[in-house]
């Protein structure tokens, strides 16, 4: 297990795609957020959730997520390594494990560093955006409850979605797919449960979505008139990724490379 | 030698005959692949599928009937009317020395405020039924006289506003359909606003006075407004009913009227030679708004961003998968003319899209429309030809959508980064203009500028300058006309089929 970890580590760090895409990440999701938080326009009943505001950037940044942890299995297929890394390691669910491992461990990393930067562009913008006059606003902080959970949850939210993405992967075996798919899942049941006129579908299908469950950890207000709590939210995400990591994983056990 | 060989190869591709080969080459490789067809087909059905959702998930059963004005479009058609009846021919005049409104800006406390469009002036309707056809002159509150009839048409009068120091009269005369407004500010000088004919009005009709006042725009949403004038000299010419003036709140049930403020109602105090009336609504053309219940086509075809997903996917594969697949060796060798090759993989892509985008779409929009009209709900009303153009349109969106996914899958080669770099580039601008606490200014920039301009062919609802309101993509409304929000994807797509093209003569397979 050790040295499969460290193989797969070597495989990460020596290509410079992993890299970029967690610059990406980064960078998006902190430069989502500041735009955010600097357009952002409060009718007289208020502006809402300014955590959850600052923090609107991982909903760009889970992208290049997506796309990092896609590639590290189906990059593999595309070039034909996926054969010399099973007859190197033939235990499959070992490979699928240690890819897993090693993709939370630099999207937590990378998660960490995105969450932050938001936060504190929240910090540095919402003020300007004439906030804090009003009373019951105080400057964000990462270490006041709520905040600190939307922090902590929007991190393991980006590292449940990438291991979503990796267990689809698996299972699709090609890059274009994968993504298409993944990146489907999350982006379309937002605007599809938008359209459902009936609230109670809609509420069902808030619940139930990846991106809209996972991302009710952000909230800091309002939390018994959301579709679903914060923690049951992120545990939905956790329930997709299970599945799919479950399914992958099978998959790779059952069928020829 | 070489030279012998290089002729009889670009030979047999070259000509309209050769295109047409590759065309069918392209065609072979993309029919036989399951994958994509599968893509195809499921790009078709998506669509169908979102718009069957959305109208068996709607229930509106029992809700109050829209009121539809004489063009067949939602009206808001409430108002407080001070009236008589009025047997065949006649007119009236009248003098404002005040129009003010009030916005409330707590739960409990109203504050004085600016309605552009609040409206008191003479009035002369069909009857007091949700709909009816009527004309009007009126002092509005920031755009000077108007003459409105109908709901939608508006003649622009003499400006400025109604106060005691500029007491603005007005008239209104009736001869058959005719009906002719004036304004004077002396009574002496009247200078003639309009004529407008409106059919359908009937040998009797009330007339008499009327104020209303629109909800006030207040950031991304409105809040209900009431407004108050103060009237006078009141006189009719002609067959006028004796007896009292009625005064009447028309319309307080529809769905297009906000209602009154808090502690607030319509009323009329004093005698003809003094009223004071104050009144809320409106005398207009509904907006997405003020009917926020009705839906439009767009909202049936939201399948269309699910389909485009698919088609960005299959339409990166379609060359992605040749350079997986070194395939794109051989097919270079054998057509050598590379614009050609991209070119015809470009035909065939495009035209498989649009023939599956306008299957999908012409099956979703009048079942969607079907379905949710049995589900009760409104449906903005569209003309035939706008129906089509919103079919062709989603076809033609999905199929430029291909052909970008295509150009940008032979720049870079590679699947994963092409399919997320077009999916960003059509998901991240239609998120944010999803998105209702946008600004309106930076969702209609968005909707300019980037690719999802093109989803203003899905537009059916019309702004109306005399509907103040937030004209904004999420409620319907797009800054671009629809054919004018196409053509900037479709520049994107061509941009990015040229440089595919320039890229691909000059790289290396």
């Amino acid at each position: 297990m050790r040295q499969a970890l460290r193989a797969e580590w070597t495989k990460t760090r020596t290509v410079s795609g992993p890299l970029w895409l967690l610059l990406g990440t980064v960078a998006l999701t902190v430069a989502l957020s500041a735009c955010a938080c600097s357009v952002v326009s409060c009718g007289s009943a208020g502006c809402g959730d300014m955590t959850r505001l600052s923090l609107v950037g991982v909903q760009l940044g889970q992208a290049p997520v997506v796309v990092l942890a896609v590639l590290v299995v189906a990059g593999e297929y595309g070039t034909g390594m996926i054969r010399t890394t099973l007859t190197a390691m033939p235990r499959r669910a070992t490979v699928l494990a240690v890819k897993a491992v090693t993709l939370t461990g630099i999207v937590a990393a990378a998660g960490t560093v995105a969450v932050l930067g938001s936060l504190a562009s929240g910090r540095l913008l919402l003020p300007g955006r004439a906030f804090m006059a009003a009373p019951g606003h105080p400057p964000l902080s990462p270490t006041e409850g709520p905040t600190l959970r939307a922090a902590l949850g929007s991190v393991l939210y980006l590292t449940l979605i990438a291991l979503l993405s990796l267990g689809v992967a698996t299972v699709v075996r090609d890059s274009a797919a994968g993504i298409g798919i993944v990146l489907g899942l999350l982006y379309l049941l937002p605007v599809v449960s938008a359209t459902i006129g009936d609230p109670h579908w809609q509420r069902l299908l808030q619940r139930i979505g990846p991106m809209d469950a996972g991302l009710a950890v952000q909230a800091t207000t309002d939390i018994h008139s959301l579709p679903i709590g914060p923690w049951p939210g992120l545990g939905v995400t956790a329930g997709w990724a299970t599945a799919a990591l479950l399914t992958g994983g099978l998959t790779l056990r059952i069928r020829d490379t | 030698m070489t030279a012998g060989v290089a002729t009889s190869r670009s030979g047999r591709w070259a000509g309209p005959n050769g295109f047409a080969r590759l065309v069918h080459a392209e065609w072979t490789k993309f029919r036989t692949v399951r994958g994509w067809v599968i893509g195809t087909v499921v790009a078709a059905l998506l669509p169908v599928l979102v718009a069957v959702l959305a109208g068996v998930s709607s229930d509106q059963r029992g809700s109050q009937t829209v009121p539809v004005g004489p063009g067949g479009e939602p009206v808001t058609d409430s108002f407080y009317f001070v009236h008589r009846p009025l047997a065949g021919d006649g007119g009236m005049t009248v003098s404002v020395s005040a129009l003010s409104s009030s916005i409330p800006s707590g739960p409990a406390d109203l504050e004085p405020g600016t309605v552009p469009w609040a409206k008191a002036g003479l009035v002369i309707k069909q009857s007091t039924r949700q709909g009816s056809p009527y004309a009007a002159i009126m002092v509005t509150g920031g755009h000077g006289i108007r003459m409105q009839n109908d709901y939608v048409d508006d003649t622009a009068g003499p400006p400025g506003p109604a106060s005691a120091a500029t007491v603005r009269r007005l008239r209104l005369d009736r001869s058959g359909d005719a009906i002719t407004g004036y304004a004077s500010a002396d009574g002496t000088h009247w200078t003639k606003v309009g004529t407008v004919h409106t059919s359908g009005l009937g040998p009797a009709v009330q007339g008499g006075l009327f104020v209303a006042s629109p909800p006030a725009v207040d950031g991304r949403g409105t809040r209900g407004s009431v407004s108050t004038a103060v009237l006078g000299d009141l006189r009719g010419q002609g067959n006028w009913a004796g007896g009292d003036w009625t005064g009447t709140q028309v319309g307080p049930e529809s769905p297009t009227f906000a209602g009154y403020p808090r502690n607030t109602s319509g009323s009329f105090t004093g005698a003809a030679g003094r009223l004071t009336v104050t009144g809320a609504g409106d005398m207009a053309p509904a907006v997405r708004e003020t009917l926020p219940t009705g839906g439009t086509l767009g909202d049936l075809l939201t399948g269309t961003f699910a389909a485009l997903i698919v088609v960005v996917v299959v339409g990166t594969l379609f060359i992605a998968t040749e350079y997986r697949e070194n395939l794109i060796r051989v097919t270079l060798a054998a057509a050598p003319a590379r614009s050609r090759v991209l070119l015809a993989k470009a035909a065939v892509l495009g035209g498989v899209t649009f023939v599956a985008g306008l299957a999908g779409a012409a099956v979703a929009v009048p079942l969607g429309e079907r379905l949710a009209r049995s589900h009760g709900v409104y449906v903005f009303p569209v003309t035939a030809s706008a129906e089509l153009r919103v079919e062709f349109g989603m076809a033609a969106l999905l199929a430029t959508a291909s052909v970008l996914a295509l150009s940008v899958g032979t720049l870079f080669r590679h699947s994963a980064g092409a399919v997320t770099t077009v999916t960003v580039a059509v998901v991240l601008p239609y998120v944010l203009i999803a998105n209702p606490f946008m600004p309106a200014s930076v969702a209609n920039w968005l909707a300019r500028v980037t690719p999802v301009a093109a989803f203003a062919v899905q537009q059916t609802l019309v702004r109306y300058h005399q509907v103040t309101s937030n004209y904004t993509p999420y409620d319907g409304y797009y800054p671009l006309a629809p054919w004018a929000g196409f053509t900037v994807l479709a520049g994107y797509a061509v941009a990015g089929l040229a440089t595919a093209a320039l890229l691909l003569r000059r790289r290396d397979a």
